[in-house]
């Protein structure tokens, strides 16, 4: 159970072998990684600069973590997200969710994103090729997934 | 940005207002420290207050509608009470992942 942001690059295949080490328990491992596209509408994307608040979005990635533990049968978690300037291509985000069966593991990593994209603090301020700079608007898609799930809850 | 934790604690009747993305642009500010109008009851009063700020609050604040608020690192809805609040955070809605 772990959340962690970071500037950095993460390595998935080193953070899938710490997560799993040592819990023969666990049957699948669902990841999902978000990534920087090359061009938004047509226009080519120069770079993406992620803006976070610290101290609060930490404290979301842990309650959207301990909600999925909740409501999931989880054996382990990981949220990474990358903050800081991004080029086209650069990893932004990794969700990793281990579990006995994969049920559980496909549908926590799922709603862990959906979760985040609702509720953890951070913004992403798009820098085109032409040089013009625009803050990313939130979706009401992220809301509605969020929303559908809270619902399942009740 | 401003590195809250070198500065002084806020005194008892102080609170610690942060801006985030377009609204630390709009306001340049990171943060700042004040002592709310006894009036500003809730994050409702608090937003139609910061509209009649003046420039640039008056700007930023211009559509609160488009505005999420965040006490001491938890969201709040415009209904909730600011009256033991150390930190209230200002930003747009969220859009990681």
């Amino acid at each position: 159970m772990t959340v962690r942001v970071s500037t950095a690059d993460f390595d998935i295949s080193a953070e899938m072998s710490r997560l799993t080490a040592g819990d023969t328990g666990i049957g699948g491992v669902a990841l999902f990684v978000g990534k920087v596209r090359g061009e938004v509408d047509g226009e080519a994307l120069a770079s993406m600069t992620l803006e976070h608040y610290p101290g609060m979005t930490e404290a979301e990635l842990e309650r959207i973590e301990g909600e999925a533990q909740r409501r999931f049968k989880l054996s382990a978690s990981l949220i990474i997200h990358r903050v800081g300037e991004l080029k086209p291509g650069d990893n932004i985000v990794l969700v990793m969710t281990c579990a006995p069966h994969r049920n559980d593991a496909f549908a926590a990593a799922e709603f862990v994103m959906d979760y985040l994209k609702t509720y953890a603090p951070f913004w992403k301020k798009e820098t085109f090729a032409s040089g013009v700079t625009r803050w990313v608007a939130a979706r009401d898609s992220d809301d509605e997934a969020a929303a559908a799930w809270a619902a399942q809850s009740e | 940005m401003t590195d809250i934790s070198n500065t002084a604690k806020p005194s008892a009747d102080e609170v610690v207002l942060r801006y985030f993305a377009w609204l630390r642009e709009r306001t340049g500010l990171s943060e700042e420290r004040l002592v709310l109008p006894p009036e500003i009851l809730t994050v409702g009063d608090l937003l139609l207050w910061q509209s009649r700020r003046g420039h640039p609050f008056d700007h930023a604040f211009a559509k609160p509608e488009a505005i999420r608020v965040a006490i001491d690192h938890a969201h709040v809805k415009p209904g909730a009470k600011v009256a033991s609040a150390r930190e209230i955070a200002f930003f747009p809605p969220v859009t990681g992942g």
